[in-house]
């Protein structure tokens, strides 16, 4: 897993809550058994005016010039800034995927859903929670103006803002442990192997029910 | 200390502990299916690692499949990369083997929330993984059960354990006595339009009270399933008679020499007297009936008495804006009746409600009566192969025929649209699945979530009806 340790990033605003999975990657391209490729397919039926499927040339669609992304001003964007329940419904792992394929490396927004904001942490994509009224001003100020940044860093749990005002988030020590050093957590969790071995080994004497074979 | 159930199965599955609450814990079952399975099987191979315990495994092919043309097999599915999704399974449980395997046409093959509980390889006590968010589903049998992403399908595949932390604690108590014509389904819906899609949100549920005490298994099924639209990871129900008498001689259930031992350990997965929760709903059931959304969430519904609302409705800004926006998606205008807006099509299926007391329950309905001439397909897609042969056995398949519904193979179908059954943009759908996210169902569909009889009397009637007055 790529590390995270510090970002200065274009924020781009994604202004609409409850932003489900289905719509930050939709169905017809998780037929693919690749991890790769979904950038171009991030948030296709808003960021499109034709209908995707897989296997299109990007080049050859149509963009849908009202939506975020594709204004000039946030190209190249690397944060993404998200409202409430960012992430909700299927707990497809091509959402963080295409999130981080498209170039983003951060969400700052005000709550992630659950599994999406499990399944960023092992996609070097790092998911910042902040107070309403800080995300708020973070949406009015991106709006005003361009080319508007944050500097995230993750050792000192901090966002900084362009004039300067810095603002603190929570995140839990073994996941910012992971991230910080771009650690694949089945090798961490494989240290205990012999401990899972003997949880095992007891469950099997006291629930053999459980261990049908 | 009194426990929840949760306290109960989060401590029974705890290998190890970090400083900061994360947790080891041990997997006990775990269902794979072929669209989040690929690239965690192929990232264990690469990394040269071994499935830890292949016996764990219960493996399915559901949300790609076909419900038509099943004759022609594999080579009868156009799409070559849904083909090759079905494959691809097929190739990594042969090669690593598996508990229970139901491919693409298997007797038994169906959605993988479906075959789980029906096969008895879902039982209590368990924790129960898939790479598949209604996961929760498996909560109805004081599971601790939960969606995961891929990264953690590979985790588990490789060290049957997942890295958590522990969520808190919410019990939503149902009271009363649920009306006729109102079903697990409306209780769900009922509880997202209380507390919101993002109200579950770093909870585990427990479903408690009368009415949840009085549902059957497929009931419990449908309302733990629909707790990931209530934001919550994992929904759970204690374990009672209606849980023991439904395992009772299930192919994969504990057999005779083991089967009072384990009910005798089940009979303690239920919450103590006086267990703390971090979060209490209580709902009444007689303050909702048959519920509709009208929305693109989840939490945008209301009775089948109802009113499509108003932006203005809303005080919050930010709502109001996401109403407007989910209106002008559904094309509905605010303030016209519910019972006025007239459907397209008719889906019965899903993994909230395509098990057979949902089938005999539309039937119910549809029985001696037919489809409205507005209605272009109402799809019956059963949630197995066992739960279509059971209909048939009863008669229901010649009930739906006979009203003009078609009659499908088992798979997860237009819950999702992966195969060919799916909305063409700008039709409106009267739909048991569970979520009418834009898109959903076909690019451009307007979902519109129900109840199985609610599903059918739409079907009758051309739009949203009160099934209560159709008995």
């Amino acid at each position: 897993m790529r590390k995270f340790t510090q970002l200065e990033g274009l924020v781009a605003p994604l202004d609409r809550a409850n932003v489900d999975t289905d719509a930050i990657i939709p169905k017809q391209f998780l037929k693919s058994i690749k991890r790769s490729g979904f950038g171009q397919n991030l948030f296709d039926e808003w960021r499109y005016m034709d209908h995707g499927e897989p296997g299109q040339d990007a080049s050859l669609r149509l963009p849908n010039p009202d939506f975020v992304l594709n204004q000039p001003r946030y190209r190249g964007a690397a944060i993404l800034l998200t409202r409430d329940n960012f992430g909700c419904g299927s707990s497809r792992e091509h959402a963080p995927w295409a999130l981080e394929d498209y170039g983003f490396r951060a969400l700052v927004g005000t709550s992630f859903a659950d599994i999406f904001y499990n399944n960023c942490f092992k996609n070097g994509l790092l998911p910042v929670m902040l107070a309403k009224s800080e995300v708020e001003e973070m949406f009015a100020q991106a709006d005003q103006f361009p080319g508007y940044k944050l500097r995230i860093n993750l050792e000192n749990q901090t966002v900084t803002r362009p004039d300067g005002k810095t603002l603190s988030f929570e995140v839990d020590a073994f996941r910012k442990f992971c991230l910080l050093n771009g650690f694949d957590d089945i090798g961490l969790t494989l240290r205990h192997a012999e401990k899972i071995r003997e949880f095992e080994a007891m469950r099997r004497i006291e629930q053999p029910w459980l261990f049908a074979a | 200390m009194a426990k929840t159930l949760y306290d109960k199965l989060w401590e029974d599955h705890l290998v190890h502990q970090e400083n900061d609450g994360t947790a080891l814990i041990y997997i006990d079952r775990h269902l794979v299916h072929e669209v989040t399975s690929p690239q965690a099987f192929e990232g264990l191979k690469l990394a040269g690692r071994k499935v830890w315990r292949t016996s764990s495994i219960v493996a399915t092919a559901d949300h790609n499949t076909p419900t038509q043309g099943w004759e022609r097999g594999i080579e009868g599915i156009a799409d070559e990369t849904s083909r090759l999704q079905i494959s691809t399974l097929d190739a990594n449980i042969r090669e690593v083997g598996a508990l229970a395997y139901f491919p693409f046409r298997d007797p038994r093959q169906g959605i993988v929330h479906v075959i789980g509980p029906e096969q008895g390889v879902t039982l209590p006590g368990m924790t129960v993984v898939c790479g598949d968010s209604h996961t929760s589903t498996h909560g109805a049998f004081a599971c601790l059960a939960h969606g995961i992403g891929t990264s953690e399908v590979e985790h588990v595949l490789a060290t049957q354990c997942l890295l958590q932390k522990k969520s808190k604690a919410m019990r939503v108590q149902v009271d009363g006595v649920l009306g006729r014509g109102v079903s697990a389904k409306d209780i769900a819906l009922a509880l997202i339009g209380k507390i919101g899609t993002a109200g579950g949100i770093g909870y585990a549920v427990e479903f408690a009270g009368s009415v949840i005490r009085a549902l059957s298994m497929e009931g419990r099924m449908t309302l733990c399933n629909m707790a990931i639209e209530a934001g919550a990871r994992a929904g759970m129900i204690a374990v009672d008679d209606t849980t023991i008498d439904y395992l009772k001689g299930r192919p994969f259930a504990p057999k005779a020499s083991q089967w009072e031992r384990a009910v005798a350990a089940w009979r303690n997965l239920k919450s103590d007297e006086g267990a703390y929760f971090d979060a209490v709903v209580v709902l009444n059931a007689a303050e909702f009936g048959p519920q509709v959304t009208w929305g693109t969430s989840p939490e945008m519904v209301t009775g089948i008495d109802g009113f499509v609302p108003a932006p203005e409705d809303f005080a919050d800004p930010g709502k109001a804006e996401g109403v407007a926006r989910a209106l002008q998606y559904m094309g509905l205008t605010p303030r016209t009746p519910i019972s006025q807006i007239k459907i397209d099509k008719v889906f019965i299926g899903s993994c909230t409600n395509s098990r057979i007391e949902d089938l005999r329950a539309a039937a119910s309905v549809a029985r001696g009566r037919h489809i409205a001439a507005n209605v272009k397909l109402a799809l019956v897609v059963p949630g197995s192969g066992l739960v279509k042969r059971q209909a048939e056995a009863e008669g229901l398949d010649k009930i739906f025929i006979a009203a003009g519904f078609e009659w499908r193979e088992p798979g997860c179908s237009m819950c999702l649209a992966m195969n060919d059954d799916k909305l063409e943009p700008g039709e409106r759908c009267a739909s048991t699945s569970n979520r009418n996210f834009e898109g959903r169902q076909g690019n451009g569909g307007r979902s519109h979530l129900v109840s199985p009889q609610m599903a059918a009397a739409a079907a009758i009637a051309g739009h949203f009806a009160d099934v209560r007055a159709l008995f």
